[in-house]
């Protein structure tokens, strides 16, 4: 065998892969569910904690910004093994699904937070000014006004912040959820070759090259001239 | 308990912090008429006008719309500020929607006119400022003088009873400028109340009931436009009359 072939056969071998490709399928779609469960929840969260902020409550306010600061600087992995290894010693114990499900949730939540407010703060007082003027209350304001001029600035921030933290649901290997990454590994040490490593590989690009280009499309779409 | 005058402002004092920016108004406007107020930068001007519509809390005294106590506690103010149209200096419009659409949102959440009803009111209220036709316009699509007699039917649309001008064209090319005058002007003849914040002295000689002047955060004296303009009392309104003219 000269390197090549012996290349080929470490990561590219086609037994490997036809034995470990149900396998890797499986990783991806619970992948797929686990990304769309925290995207939506963690953009939900985010908006609706900047939504509350902007009310002023000062004391809530605190409560927010210190959720936001400690999320943020926390490493995912931290929170993950705390949730799953120490809450059960009180009494709370939840899958390993559950647990990644909820840390990047929360995580996205944080950083979507502080994104959503930036994006909300940015807008001129002008536009509060002329709708208050005419009437409108100060929710009616952030819904019809300023929210969707605010969304236009966050669409690629929140974009870039979203993928860096779905990419975490690789740490659900650490917790036993059969995600890509926790398939590949596992088939790389029954069959002793790295070929599902590509496999998954090719399956997070597979997941989320169309999430980047998606992302690209939203920013050029929202992107309108400003006056 | 009527009050002869359409806005009542007493005692008004306004403060940012330690700064005093409003230091005891008196200022009242009868029905239809037309008060111009003039003034150095920073003397008060905005403030004064967006305390009228409480877009600016005073600290004390008391602003009086259509009979009613803006500062009193229980008013909805929400209600009250339709009856109070407010045009501003850089118009303001919502850049991500129509001219129709910037004069519907209030029709609809305000008032809650059905769609049709409030598409219906907006049209009426653009072609009272000649915008009729830009009705699907977006506000980029649109020169200054444009968007600021969008913003004049955003704000009539509700049919107010008293109208706040805040420098309306002086963010405007001068060639603009007579197009956004002249539908005051025809608002003037119409029947409007307006207070208008503004250097345009020819359309205040033309128009102007009353012209007041601002200094410091007081009134310092108010007349007719040609007693202002050719005799005033005193030296401060003299001296930036002089600075205005030259300018
Ligand atoms: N929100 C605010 N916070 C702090 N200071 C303010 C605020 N708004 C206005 N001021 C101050 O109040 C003073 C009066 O401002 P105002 O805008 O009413 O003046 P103006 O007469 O309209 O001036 P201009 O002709 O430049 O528009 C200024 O010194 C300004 O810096
Ligand atoms: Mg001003």
């Amino acid at each position: 065998m000269n390197d090549w072939d012996r290349f080929v056969f470490s990561f590219f071998n086609s037994d490997v892969i036809e034995q470990y490709l149900p396998s890797i399928v499986d990783g991806f779609f619970l992948t797929c569910l686990l990304a769309i469960q925290i995207v939506v929840a963690g953009i939900a969260l985010g908006l609706v904690l900047a939504l509350i902020r902007s009310l002023k409550f000062t004391p809530v306010d605190l409560l927010i910004v210190l959720y936001a600061d400690l999320l943020r600087a926390l490493p995912p992995l931290v929170l993950i093994i705390l949730f799953y290894f120490a809450l059960p010693s009180v009494g709370i114990s939840m899958s390993g699904f559950t647990v990644v499900w909820l840390t990047l949730t929360l995580v996205l939540g944080a950083f979507a937070e502080e994104i959503f407010r930036a994006g909300i703060v940015s807008i001129d007082k002008g536009q509060w000014q002329a709708a208050r003027s005419t009437g409108l209350t100060h929710i009616q304001t952030l819904i019809s006004v300023v929210l969707p001029q605010a969304i236009r600035i966050t669409v690629p921030p929140l974009t870039n912040r979203t993928i860096a933290i779905t990419k975490n649901t690789a740490l659900g290997s650490v917790v036993g959820v059969g995600e890509i990454l926790n398939q590949a590994t596992t088939a790389q040490s029954f069959s002793g070759n790295a070929s599902p490593l590509m496999l998954g590989a090719a399956a997070y690009l597979l997941l989320f090259i169309p999430v980047v280009v998606f992302g690209r499309w939203i920013e050029t779409r929202f992107a309108w001239k400003r006056q | 308990m009527t009050n002869p005058y359409l806005l009542d402002v007493r005692g008004l004092h306004k403060s940012f912090g330690h700064t005093e920016v409003l230091a005891g108004i008196d200022f009242q406007v009868a029905e239809r008429e037309l008060v111009f107020v003039i003034g150095p930068s920073g003397s008060g001007k905005s403030t004064l006008l967006r305390c009228c519509n409480l877009l600016e809390e005073p600290t004390s005294g008391t602003v009086t719309v259509d009979g009613v106590d803006l500062t009193a506690p229980g008013v909805d103010i929400n209600k009250m500020r339709q009856r109070i149209g407010m045009v501003f200096q850089s118009f303001n419009l919502y850049p991500h929607m129509t001219a129709s659409g910037n004069v519907t949102l209030a029709l609809r959440k305000v008032l809650k006119q059905g769609r049709a009803e409030a598409a219906e009111t907006a049209l009426a209220a653009l072609e009272r400022v000649g915008m009729a036709d830009k009705a699907e316009a977006f506000p980029n699509e649109l020169s200054g003088g444009q968007q600021q007699r969008v913003a004049i039917a955003r704000a009539l649309a509700l049919e107010p009873k008293i109208m706040l001008f805040d420098e309306p064209t002086s963010a405007l090319d001068p060639e603009l400028v007579g197009s956004v005058l002249k539908v005051m002007q025809d608002m003037r003849e119409s029947g409007m109340t307006m207070v208008v914040v503004s250097h345009e002295m020819q359309f205040a000689r033309a128009a102007a009931d009353r012209v007041t002047f601002i200094d410091g955060g007081l009134i310092v004296e108010e007349g007719p436009p040609e007693q202002m303009f050719s005799n005033p009392t005193f030296p401060r309104t003299r001296e930036f009359l002089a600075r205005v003219a030259h300018a």
